[in-house]
């Protein structure tokens, strides 16, 4: 089997990337206790977003996996939007 | 059963196992993101009941289950680089952490749905059916996404304790370990899944 594909992530970077989601996670807690309205919801989802991509980027190896994968999530992430899309514009107007 | 005549040929197709794991997490996605639908259409027609609801949840206990599940994200995570270093001991003490984590993340669960349910705050509960239209949907969202949300933790232990066996007998080790690496998948998915979950119903201001 060829051994380049085994990319082997370091504790350190492990570590790094943990640091960077508790204070996303610590940020959406103060952001959204500032009662901003609907702002508030907006950024909280924002923030969701950026450590759902750094989980699936570091954690999930996506970075350094095939990138057939990442197609395929970005994939199911648009066809998730586009419903969400379709649903809305359908309830914005009965 | 027909015997091989070549007993020490194992087929294996670690990257075909992995690529069955990710078609699995995204048939789970779109579970989860038909919950999510249902979640944005009653919250765009309930707006003031689901703030509401929201101030009902503890943000305390569902910040604590936020970090605790990050943890034990990097810590499945650690456990793989231990192994593709060959550093058994360490894998499981890592893996053994993450089992651990997801145990406390149920026990919170257990007492914050424990004192819900003694209030009343339950599906068909009476201090729940005299509120409005409203919180009674948030609630049932609420018990139904988080409900299977914890019914995956439950999956992932019962993975872990497999996995942290097969380490234990050497059957996973420093070149064999997918399965190691497809419960670790799973499990970042739960995390997924909870990032999502925590603002949505906790963070509602």
């Amino acid at each position: 089997m060829s051994q380049e594909k085994h990319h082997i992530m370091s504790y350190t970077t492990h570590l790094i990337v943990l640091g960077v989601l508790l204070i996303l996670t610590a940020v959406s807690v103060a952001v959204t206790s500032l009662e901003l309205g609907a702002l508030s919801t907006l950024v909280a989802m924002l923030i969701a977003g950026v450590k759902a991509a750094i989980v699936l980027v570091w954690f999930m190896h996506l970075k350094f996996d095939n990138k057939l994968y990442t197609i395929f999530t970005v994939f199911v992430l648009v066809l998730f939007l586009l419903v969400l899309y379709v649903t809305f514009f359908d309830y914005s107007y009965r | 059963m027909e015997k091989n005549s070549e007993p020490t040929h194992v087929h294996r197709d670690d990257e075909g196992d992995k690529m069955g794991m990710w078609l699995f997490i995204f048939t789970e996605l779109l579970l989860f993101g038909m919950l999510f639908l249902m979640y944005a259409v009653y919250r765009y027609r309930n707006p003031e009941a689901f703030y509401l609801g929201g101030k009902e949840l503890d943000v305390f206990i569902g910040t604590l289950n936020t970090v605790i599940l990050l943890i034990s994200s990097a810590t499945v995570a650690m456990s793989i680089s231990a192994i593709q270093k060959g550093r058994k001991k360490q894998a499981l003490l890592f893996l053994g952490t993450t089992l651990t984590l997801a145990l406390v993340f149920l026990v919170n669960k257990y007492l914050e749905w424990g004192a819900k349910i003694e209030y009343g705050f339950y599906p068909g509960g009476e201090a729940l059916l005299e509120l409005g239209h409203g919180t009674i949907l948030f609630f049932g969202l609420y018990y139904v996404m988080s409900g299977i949300h914890a019914l995956h933790i439950i999956i992932g232990m019962a993975l872990f304790i497999y996995v942290f066996q097969q380490i234990r007998k050497e059957k996973v080790h420093q070149t064999d370990y997918v399965w190691l690496e497809n419960t670790g998948l799973y499990w970042h998915l739960v995390d997924l899944i909870w990032i999502f979950l925590f603002p949505l119903f906790y963070l509602i201001h």
